[in-house]
């Protein structure tokens, strides 16, 4: 097997922004591997540079300095391997479900026939096949986010970047889609790069916690959570879990 | 979403109707049976809007000409509107996406924007002499801007989140413009064009003014002169009517292209 381990590369990365003349550090030297298939939680609170680390890893912004790559190639524009899924859905509005999902496969120019049964796949597999043809605007927030998953999932991503995918849902449909989000990634073995703030749903989710700190951004713990999965947030390990996590960003 | 209509169809027309009625009423009590009133009654005016259209009251030279009058003024209306919409639509993409075309043509088009059409009207009269030619350039004015604006607004607002998720899943930068930017400015463009189409109904009364022959507005300011108010009451009925029915129509089409839009669907 000549293909590498990891499948992210991440080494002395740094981020300046220029910010009406001063500069501002965002990310400060960060290093990262992300092997294939794993599941990570980026962990910390605002202005800690989480949301800037996994936007360079899209494409979406440069590194200042330092080196980001994708099975040893630099990474460069965004792009369908790695599939990122907005807190805002960014779905088309004027496309109905099904076609959001056929959006990728059908602009790389795939024969209809299989953008088709492609759409049809992941529509189902998302629970929305009796809103294929539903607008973005008749879909609750729930179904929009379970759209940008089917939608990157249908595109054949890689990696799936997600930037606190359930922030903006209530709490019961939150915990809908982490499972439904653990049922997918179970079956399709993605790497899973997921940014949140939120302690216990990184401890659900991921099989590693990086925990990231602010003034200037950094990261500060990357940690592997060895709890057997399904995990049970009642549980006293979990809670243990959480107190240890609290604790480094500073919770009380 | 829209109530069914069979429920509050009937009910709607009945609210719909009471302006009109209470005010024709009003227009019958305070015209009706004087001897020296400037304003013909309704009655009158209804007479006279039926001659204007199949003749056979007073048989003059005004009897049965409205269909001609009509179509002269549809004609003019849709040829200027088709034909700012040919210039403003282009013209305010390439202003709105691209910064040199908006460095050029913007401070400019700006500039002139605030020119009431009417204002352009003794100009016109001279570069497109007496006659149909300023009519046509007077609507096709009118409704230029409108869509414009637009336009320009429309493809300007594109949500940059759209072009974040379009570029990740594998759209070309040449491809933005028609699978992005042009389906995300349908509802600005598309009113625009409603905007326009209206506008070109208002200015055609005006742009008839300039000495054409035929035309709503033409027979307008010439029974003015004729003193006969009830064909100039007519007139403003039957552009009124037609300007109405034209915005259905573009209203049909909107609700046709825009389903998906929340606004508009």
């Amino acid at each position: 097997m000549a293909e590498p381990l990891n499948i992210l590369d991440i080494t002395h990365v740094t981020k300046r922004f220029d910010f009406q003349g001063t500069q501002i550090v965002a990310l400060s030297d960060a290093s990262l591997t992300i092997r294939k298939g794993e599941f990570v939680c980026l962990i910390g609170p605002s202005g800690c540079g989480k949301s800037t680390l996994l936007r360079m890893i899209g494409g979406f912004e440069t590194a200042s300095e330092g080196r980001l790559a994708m099975w040893d190639t630099p990474i460069g524009k965004p792009g369908p391997d790695r599939g990122m899924v907005f807190q805002d859905y960014g779905l088309f509005p004027w496309l109905t479900v099904a076609k959001n999902v056929g959006f990728g496969p059908a602009a790389r120019g795939r024969p209809s026939a299989e953008v088709a049964e492609t759409t049809k796949r992941f529509v189902d597999m998302v629970g929305l096949t009796r809103f294929a043809d539903a607008y973005p605007h008749q879909l609750s927030g729930g179904m929009k986010q379970r759209v940008a998953i089917a939608r990157v999932l249908a595109n054949e991503a890689e990696v799936v970047l997600m930037d606190e995918p359930f922030g903006a849902l209530d709490a019961m449909t939150r915990e809908n889609l982490q499972q439904e989000l653990l049922e997918i990634w179970e079956r399709t073995r993605l790497t899973v790069i997921f940014v949140t703030h939120a302690i216990e749903e990184a401890i659900l989710l991921a099989d590693r916690i990086v925990v990231m700190s602010p003034g200037p951004g950094r990261i500060v713990a990357d940690e592997h959570v060895e709890l057997p999965r399904p995990r049970d947030p009642t549980d006293p390990d979990f809670n243990a879990l959480r107190r240890h996590f609290s604790g480094m960003l500073g919770h009380h | 979403m829209s109530p069914p209509a069979s429920r509050f169809g009937t009910q709607n027309v009945i609210l719909a109707l009471c302006a009109p009625v209470l005010f024709l009423i009003f227009w019958h009590v305070s015209t009706a049976g004087r001897a020296f009133s400037l304003i013909p009654p309704p009655l009158e005016v209804g007479k006279q809007l039926w001659d204007l259209a199949f003749g056979g009251v007073w048989d003059d030279l005004y009897s049965a000409t409205l269909l001609e009058h009509a179509v002269a003024s549809v004609s003019r209306v849709y040829g200027g509107f088709l034909l700012a919409a040919a210039c403003a639509l282009p013209l305010g993409m390439l202003i709105g996406r691209v910064a040199l075309v908006r460095a050029t043509l913007d401070p400019t088009l700006q500039l002139m924007r605030p020119i009431p059409v009417t204002a352009w009207l003794p100009l016109a009269m001279i570069v497109f002499g007496i006659g149909p030619t300023s009519a046509f350039f007077l609507v096709f004015l009118g409704a230029f801007y409108p869509m414009l604006v637009n336009t320009i607004f429309g493809v300007r607002n594109v949500e940059p989140r759209l072009f974040e998720a379009a570029v990740m899943l594998g759209v070309s930068p040449s491809a933005l413009f028609w699978k992005v930017v042009l389906p995300a400015s349908l509802p600005s463009i598309f009113t625009g064009l409603r905007l326009g189409l209206g506008f070109a109904w208002v200015v055609i009364v005006v742009g008839e003014m300039t000495g054409v022959q035929t035309g709503l507005g033409a027979i307008i300011m010439e029974a003015r002169q004729l003193s006969r108010t009830e064909i100039v009451i007519s007139g403003m009925i039957a552009i009124g009517l037609l300007g109405y029915v034209s915005d259905y129509l573009v209203q049909l089409l909107g609700k046709r292209l825009l389903r998906w839009s929340p606004q508009h669907g």
